[in-house]
């Protein structure tokens, strides 16, 4: 891995970023607007948005890094751009860093601003540090940009690759505790809960809208995340092959 | 963990029997895609500093041929040696400059942001980038809209700035899949007299084409049809081997010599490439000592 080939290419899909405002404008708003939305379907019972809301400060990351890289590499692979930066001196390290830190940099600003809003406008009530809830949607968005650079390699088009939203993503959302506790789930689908990665974001999240420290159970949450996401992006890197068919 | 490449040729014996170190080197050389033998067999060697030309009917295996000279192609078998080392090895990807047939720029940044960006990728140090990514633009003649979206230009234009990709760091072997297409005729030839400019201050130039009529700006030519060598000569060579006026009469000689012998019966397996090769290698032995 060579620093300067990364934060080239980090550089490089910023530029892009900034060349297409209104992916930008979508990347902020929607979350925001989502939790305001839900802020007034949950009128009569705050408690509910509470735990709610805190879930999918969690969650949106996750789903939008994934579409954004999802597609975006897609769009590297069938336009011939990667085969040309493959041919180069570059190594899948630098590509995937690269990929990551750009859209982490962006994860930051986009959970910056949903929870900022959560928190000082709708009230959202937590006991922990609105930081801790920041660093659980950071790991989430690197969760999310490596099952999108996973995935595309299984894409051969962009209509395939948003079918892979429902395909990867729903399941996760349906099994990680939003609408039903994890614990009180067919014994099967809890087990199949307990190996999704999702279901620790969403659990790092509600130990800190509960306890007002980073507990042991935050803790592991956190790197289990981590470590998924860690593990998600070098299977990624191996789908990046230098010589194809 | 980045700079394996199990599948890259193995180099069977060493390049002696290509005199003066060919920039390319082929023996026996062999791509297969599902059942199908995409090229079948190819040896030819293209000599530094000059313009080669691969030419063939669309579908020949030109692109086939040039991936795997960039090391992107898998499954090649024979011995493929770019530069004297094995084709798609570490040290040539910053030796080796490659202009794929669709423009393979990024649509949403702007010409030179591109540069700017594989320029980095090449490793040319901050320093210097600037000024590499501005002789690059003026090479292919794109200063006036250095600052467009790659998108917003015309497919001549963009396939300039997938050229002057290649030409960052000066690359040692440029290797071009049909970088002409769909230019204007000025512009076409203002891009040959940049190849042959290149030429002479040493570069060697692979430059692929379906189109006949480009043959003769080539100073070597390789012709290549359904996956196997035609020939390997220079233009007025093959045109009076074969007593024709043009090389498209040529190429038409050759496919129907090629045919005949096969009709005949004596059709071992490679018994029609085989032929082929072997008259344009004695061919290429009569001519030889004039370049």
């Amino acid at each position: 891995m060579n620093a300067a080939r990364t934060l080239a290419t980090a550089r490089r899909v910023l530029r892009q970023l900034a060349h297409d405002p209104r992916t930008i404008a979508l990347l902020l708003l929607v979350p925001v607007l989502l939790l305001v939305l839900l802020y007034y379907v949950f009128d009569a019972d705050r408690r509910s948005f509470d735990s709610i809301g805190a879930s999918l400060l969690g969650i949106f990351p996750l789903v939008t890094m994934f579409l954004v890289t999802s597609i975006a590499t897609l769009r590297e692979r069938t336009s011939g751009t990667l085969e040309r930066l493959l041919s180069m001196p570059l190594g899948k390290a630098d590509l995937i860093v690269g990929y990551a830190l750009a859209f982490g940099v962006l994860a930051v600003v986009q959970a910056s601003v949903a929870t900022g809003v959560a928190v000082w406008f709708l009230d959202l009530d937590i006991a922990g540090s609105p930081w801790l809830l920041l660093f659980i949607a950071l790991l989430d968005a690197l969760l999310g940009t490596a099952l999108g650079l996973f995935v595309s390699a299984f894409a051969a088009s962009e209509f395939q690759v948003v079918q892979f939203m429902p395909a990867i993503v729903f399941p996760q959302i349906l099994l990680c505790g939003l609408f039903a506790p994890r614990g009180s789930m067919q014994p099967a689908l809890e087990a199949v809960s307990n190996v999704l990665p999702m279901s620790y974001a969403v659990d790092g999240m509600t130990e800190v809208l509960k306890h007002p420290d980073a507990t042991g159970d935050f803790v592991r949450d956190a790197v289990i995340v981590a470590g998924s996401a860690l593990l998600v992006l070098f299977l990624g890197a191996a789908t990046l092959r230098r010589r194809t068919a | 963990m980045m700079n394996k490449s199990p599948r890259a040729p193995s180099r069977t014996h060493a390049a002696a029997d290509a005199a003066p170190a060919a920039a390319v080197h082929a023996r026996d050389l062999t791509v297969v895609r599902g059942s199908r033998r995409v090229l079948d067999n190819l040896s030819f060697d293209v000599r530094p500093g000059t313009v080669t030309g691969l030419l063939g009917p669309s579908g020949s295996g030109k692109s086939t041929l040039i991936r795997a000279i960039v090391g992107t192609q898998a499954k090649v078998t024979g011995t493929l040696d770019v530069l004297g080392r094995p084709a798609g090895t570490a040290p040539l990807r910053s030796r080796v400059g490659y202009v794929t047939q669709s423009p393979s720029v990024y649509a949403d940044l702007t010409a030179r942001q591109n540069l700017d960006y594989y320029a980095a990728v090449l490793g040319i140090p901050h320093a210097d980038r600037a000024a590499a990514v501005e002789q690059a633009l003026t090479d292919v003649d794109l200063t006036s809209h250095a600052d467009d979206l790659a998108g917003n230009l015309s497919g001549g234009q963009s396939s300039r700035v997938s050229l002057a990709v290649a030409l960052l760091g000066t690359p040692e072997l440029l290797v071009l899949d049909e970088p002409t297409v769909g230019l204007d005729p000025v512009l076409r030839r203002d891009l040959w007299n940049l190849f042959h400019r290149l030429a002479a201050r040493g570069t060697t130039l692979l430059i692929s084409s379906h189109v006949m009529d480009e043959a003769d700006r080539c100073e070597h030519l390789l012709l290549i049809r359904e996956g196997t060598l035609l020939a390997a000569d220079t233009p007025q060579a093959l045109r009076e081997n074969t007593g024709s006026d043009t090389v498209e009469d040529a190429f038409l000689k050759l496919v129907e010599s090629a045919r005949g012998e096969v009709s005949r019966g004596e059709s071992s397996s490679d018994g029609s490439a085989r032929s082929d090769l072997d008259r344009a290698e004695s061919a290429d032995k009569s001519s030889g000592a004039t370049s």
